[in-house]
């Protein structure tokens, strides 16, 4: 009898006990060290930002993704960094044409992947943006994007316990200041690596491409690797690729930030990697597929037309050349990376 | 025997330790004490009245620019550097003094120091102290330091409220706005373990918007980018000088 008494109490309390084990099993956020090491993958060229200067930690990278995915950083408290950049898009916008910030207030330019950024030398479309550290300020402070401060922010984070106990363990200093907030965010964002794509399986012998796809291959080598140069698929430059200037945006690209008409029109090679998921497609999301985007490089670019010289000079391609490069367009998407643990909201918000 | 080697031992490490002692640098310091003014009148915020060459009247409001990089040259021409960047900023007493540690004993005749912040202290990331973004010196959309903000009113102006707003930077040609200043010194400077040396230096504001560009209010009431950041970076390049030493 007194037996049966303790298993009517030890039984549900192991229950209870199963139970708020799997509840908070978080293992699928927790970040280990090694999930942390930066490692050049093969065949990749040497990064620009130095990891050394900051090197990640789990403690520095799990802020880094906190911040990331945390409305906190806008001033009423609706959009993170992640409302624009979706995991899932390989951190673009799906279906957006142009960014949506505070307020529903609608941006000039559609939001690009966040991918190999540690390989870029400059950011943004036209390059305004000079380090990866610093770039968060420019969404940050941008009144049609998060609209904050970052006096504000820091007062707002050294308020909030969690954080407050976050920066002590992730930054021997301790202290929340913008520097503490800069890099924990370049610490995560700086890891968002993608080097696992069938196309690269298939350069590092481990996987095969179809027919269809090794032919779009050699068009893609024959036409577009000038600019958007393997492995990265961009070559950091910036070029006017002849879209004609959008009368309502009025962007001109590079030549609005220094005022020099060699640079009317130029926008950043964009890398191509997971462009599958990118949609829609150029600086301001004009085309929808990728069929369009071959469409506009096949035109007749004239002299007058400010064109890069490559496309002055002119991309002949058949439609089936088209659909074979499209192919292989699509062998850049890598779903080791869309789906990485890592990079996940650990609130699941978004 | 032990006894001996004892004290061999301890000769030895003696020795040691005298080659290896170094006399303590002698070095000093130097106080620098920055001066704002407009022209022959003291820089008062808000309140006061100046004139431009024009003969348009303003009032300022804010007035702060960054120096660093400061270096001194002695009677042989060897130069000495100091690293790192102040804010000197009207509104913040303390501000206007500061202090460059490690200068050696030595006789100085002239001073250097970047008006700005050069290249790469603009293009190395996240930075704290001096050129922490929390400054409001820093441009998050187009990356780079403001060097120098002039803020204030003129009847002249034809923006909004009638405001002034003079926010000049940029570190890339054909852009770039930044500026080296070399001051000599009245008489050679001496740092030794006696004086505290001080010097004092004047910015003189009224020349953003004299000199090789006489700057016309009705015209001319707004620079947050680089239109024109280079005009008046060439009209502030010589509103320095050292009044006290
Ligand atoms: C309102 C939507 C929005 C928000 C919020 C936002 N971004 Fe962006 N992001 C964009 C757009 C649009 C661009 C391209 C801007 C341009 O070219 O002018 C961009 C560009 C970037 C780039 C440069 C990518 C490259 O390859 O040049 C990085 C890095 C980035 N964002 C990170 C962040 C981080 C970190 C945050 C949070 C602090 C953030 N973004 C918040 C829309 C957003
Ligand atoms: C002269 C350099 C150059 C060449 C050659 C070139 N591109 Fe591009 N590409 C660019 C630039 C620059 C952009 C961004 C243009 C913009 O947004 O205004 C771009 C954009 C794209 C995009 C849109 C990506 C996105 O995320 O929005 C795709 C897809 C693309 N290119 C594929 C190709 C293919 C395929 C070829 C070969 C047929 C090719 N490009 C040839 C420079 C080039």
């Amino acid at each position: 009898m007194k037996s049966k008494r303790i298993y009517f109490f030890v039984f549900p309390l192991l229950v209870l006990i199963l139970l708020a084990g799997f509840i908070t099993d978080n293992s699928y956020f927790t970040i280990t060290p090694k999930d942390v090491e930066f490692k050049i993958p093969q065949g990749f060229p040497k990064p620009f930002y130095d990891f050394k200067n900051n090197t990640p930690t789990p403690a520095g990278f799990v802020l880094g993704r906190k911040l990331f995915y945390d409305p906190i950083l806008s001033k009423d408290s609706s959009i993170s960094c992640g409302f624009c950049h979706m995991r899932i898009a390989g951190f673009a916008h799906i279906d957006h044409a142009l960014s949506h910030g505070i307020n529903g207030l609608i941006g000039k330019r559609n939001v690009p992947p966040l991918e190999n950024l540690a390989w870029g030398n400059s950011f943004m479309w036209d390059g305004r943006i000079n380090h990866l550290e610093v770039q968060p300020l420019a969404p940050i402070t941008s009144p049609i994007e998060m609209n904050e401060t970052i006096a504000h922010i820091i007062e707002k984070l050294q308020r909030n316990k969690d954080y407050a106990a976050m920066f002590k363990t992730a930054f021997n200093d301790s202290v929340v200041n913008s520097k503490n907030i800069l890099k924990a965010l370049a610490q995560f964002t700086g890891l968002m690596i993608s080097s696992n794509s069938r196309y690269d399986k298939y350069m590092r012998g481990e996987d095969t491409l179809s027919a269809a796809e090794l032919n779009g291959l050699q068009l893609f080598r024959d036409n577009c690797d000038q600019c958007h140069k393997e492995p990265l698929f961009t070559d950091n430059t910036f070029r006017n690729t002849g879209l004609p200037m959008d009368t309502n945006l009025k962007d001109s690209g590079v030549a609005a930030i220094n005022g020099d008409m060699k640079d009317y029109m130029k926008f950043k090679v964009p890398t191509l990697r997971n462009v599958e998921m990118t949609y829609p497609y150029m600086h301001d999301g004009r085309f929808r597929t990728l069929k369009q985007v071959m469409d506009h490089y096949t035109k007749k670019f004239t002299a007058e037309s400010h064109a890069d010289p490559i496309l002055i000079k002119g991309i002949q391609l058949t439609e089936l050349d088209k659909a074979d490069i499209i192919a292989f367009l699509k062998t850049l998407t890598d779903q080791t990376f869309l789906h990485d643990r890592r990079f996940a909201d650990p609130s699941g918000h978004y | 025997m032990v006894k001996k080697l004892v004290y061999s031992v301890l000769c030895i490490a003696a020795l040691v330790a005298a080659m290896s002692f170094t006399p303590p640098p002698e070095c000093g310091s130097l106080t620098i004490h920055f001066v704002n003014r407009v022209g022959d009148k003291p820089l008062v915020l808000d309140s006061v009245l100046y004139k431009n060459s024009l003969g348009q009247s303003y009032t300022v409001s804010m007035f702060k620019y960054y120096v660093g990089n400061f270096h001194l040259k002695n009677k042989q021409g060897k130069e000495i550097v100091s690293k790192g960047y102040f804010l000197i900023n009207q509104e913040d007493e303390k501000s206007m003094e500061i202090t460059l540690d490690s200068i050696p004993f030595g006789e100085y005749k002239s001073i250097g120091f970047t008006l700005g912040v050069d290249s790469i202290d603009n293009s190395s990331g996240a930075q704290s102290g001096a050129l922490d973004p929390v400054k409001g010196m820093f441009w998050a959309w187009n990356t780079g330091y403001i060097f120098l903000k002039m803020e204030g009113i003129s009847s002249a102006s034809t923006s909004t409220g009638k405001r002034l707003e003079f926010h000049i930077g940029g570190y890339k040609a054909p852009n770039n706005c930044i500026r080296e200043i070399e001051l000599k010194f009245k008489n050679p400077l001496k740092i030794n373990e006696e004086n505290n040396s001080v010097v004092k230096i004047k910015a003189d504001a009224s020349h953003l918007f004299s000199g090789q560009n006489p700057i016309d209010f009705s015209k001319l009431s707004s620079v947050t980018d680089f239109h024109n950041a280079n005009h008046i970076a060439d009209n502030y390049s010589d509103m320095f000088s050292v009044i006290e030493n």
